[in-house]
């Protein structure tokens, strides 16, 4: 029976991904130079903003995947919660440091951009604010996998955080929308104005198509990494208990 | 073939620089310990086998 | 349940339990700002709400890990999962026994701070119910987050990391109604969105914090 859940078994789940990864890295690899390149090198500069509009290349797709990737954690989470499937957990675990260097990525990139275009690195903007909360839940998750020494009680600590986490980080970004209006534009990428054709608001088509050849690498190449760390953990889970079986005698 | 970024051009390259360093160094670092961690497992695997 | 509560009021109020260090250090606290921030009155006054509402969650924080910490030690923590009161009234019950002796202290303190800070007037009476509808959400959280790293060695440190992003919603309505009072203007939406926090963490948190604890002590 072709099921979803054979890749939980480890030895399963390396082979396969040992298998699909050297596609998804390099597909990865191509989608984000080919789309960097185009980005930085073949679209014109924004009337307004100048050449900082190549900035968007890497920027929208990092803050994408930050959110993105801690979705993915808290999917694999509940797996593991209902279905105690470890490559499971040790997936959420893979995706955490993942996540966190997009959440710094999206940060850097739009603080960098925001010096000449707001006159200032960092406001107390809404979005801003959220991405720095993600980023403090990122290192809480991280760090509560670190401290706990057994692995599934580690599993199971990280999991129902990442779930009071989620819960917690909604509150936090309507918390944040109300305590300040901001000074970050709405998203304009997959805006319904954009399909209506409004080139007023929209990320227009130049910039646009690029743009989209940048988010399927970053998700290939989140992909990518997911699936290395994953296998890495596997494998220290499998030395750990080996050595455990050798203490014993 | 160098574009010509205009008076932006310090944000636009530290911009990409930072943003490279880092996705550089996270894919570096999770090569760096996949390597490692799987030729560990494989010398614990040997040890166990032939009974120490 | 009742005889857990009076039990665990009893541990806190008595000398060494740490009750009143709290208040302590939200005195401290206030003083450090205003030599910080320097004696202008206006500025003081302008930042007093944020930073009353800083200080009482972190004098809450301070003690958060006492909540399970010594009966972890002693293993009377084994004894109450064991016993027939389910683990979730348990902690409730030991949240509502760290806000009656640590959330409600600062309460009725925070008003004498507020003298300090130079508070505008009508500020007073939103500053206290501010604080007395928020306070129970800050040893609800607190407890779920003592839950998650019972076990732990050095585990205060890791807990101030897990339980601060939890804490910000209610500080961000908190301060907003402390402030929005002070200026004298409206405070119900804010007002209303604390309390609505408040009382979903009280409902729901403890099925998540007794889950981690049930996890911890296996």
């Amino acid at each position: 029976m072709a099921s979803i859940w054979r890749y939980a078994n480890p030895k399963k789940f390396i082979e396969t991904s040992d298998r699909v990864l050297p596609v998804i890295a390099w597909g990865a690899v191509a989608a984000l130079v080919v789309g960097l390149v185009w980005g930085f090198f073949f679209t014109p500069e924004d009337y307004r903003q100048g050449s900082t509009v190549k900035i968007i290349y890497i920027h929208v797709p990092a803050a994408m995947m930050a959110i993105n990737a801690w979705a993915m954690m808290l999917v694999a989470s509940l797996i593991w919660l209902v279905r105690r499937h470890h490559v499971s957990a040790l997936a959420a675990r893979a995706a955490a440091p993942v996540g966190a260097v997009m959440t710094v990525i999206a940060l850097a990139t739009g603080a960098i951009w925001g010096q000449p275009m707001w006159g200032t690195w960092w406001a107390w903007d809404p979005r801003l604010t959220s991405f720095l909360i993600l980023f403090l839940f990122y290192l809480g998750y991280s760090a509560l996998w670190a401290a706990v020494e057994d692995d599934d009680t580690a599993a199971d600590l990280t999991a129902i955080l990442c779930i009071v986490g989620s819960v917690f980080a909604l509150l936090s970004r309507y918390a944040v929308n109300f305590w300040n209006q901001g000074l970050h534009q709405g998203a304009s990428v997959m805006r319904a104005g954009a399909i209506a054709g409004d080139t007023q608001e929209r990320v227009s088509n130049v910039f646009a198509a690029p743009l989209f050849v940048c988010m399927a690498g970053f998700v290939l190449l989140f992909v990518a990494l997911v699936l290395l760390r994953t296998q890495t953990e596997i494998r220290a889970r499998r030395m750990r208990a080996l050595l455990a079986r050798e203490r014993m005698g | 073939m160098m574009v010509d970024l205009g008076k932006y051009a310090g944000t636009v390259l530290s911009a990409y620089g930072v943003s490279l360093v880092l996705i550089g160094g996270i894919v570096a670092l999770s090569l760096w310990r996949a390597r490692r961690m799987k030729a560990q497992l494989r010398a614990v695997e040997e040890r166990v086998k032939h009974g120490l | 349940m009742s005889a857990l509560l009076i039990r665990d009021l009893r541990l806190a109020l008595r000398a060494g339990g740490g009750f009143g260090l709290g208040l302590v250090f939200f005195l401290i606290l206030v003083a450090l700002v205003a030599f910080g921030v320097g004696p202008q009155g206006a500025l003081l006054s302008s930042i007093a709400p944020g930073m009353l509402w800083v200080g009482a969650l972190l004098s809450c924080l301070l003690s958060l890990d006492r909540i399970l910490a010594l009966d972890y030690e002693d293993g009377s923590l084994d004894l109450l999962a064991t016993a027939p009161l389910p683990l979730e009234a348990v902690v409730s019950i030991k949240g509502l026994a760290h806000w009656l002796t640590t959330g409600l202290p600062l309460v009725v303190v925070a008003p004498a701070l507020g003298v300090l800070m130079n508070l505008a007037g009508p500020g007073y009476l939103w500053l206290v119910l501010s604080l007395l509808v928020g306070t129970p959400a800050l040893s609800t959280i607190g407890t779920f987050g003592a839950a998650l790293t019972v076990g732990l060695k050095r585990g205060g440190l890791l807990m101030s990391l897990l339980v601060l992003p939890l804490y910000v919603p209610t500080l961000i309505f908190g301060a907003e109604v402390a402030r929005r009072g002070a200026e004298g203007l409206s405070v119900a939406t804010p007002l209303a969105l604390l309390g609505g926090i408040t009382c979903g963490t009280i409902a729901l948190l403890p099925f998540a914090s007794a889950a981690v604890l049930r996890v911890n002590l296996r």
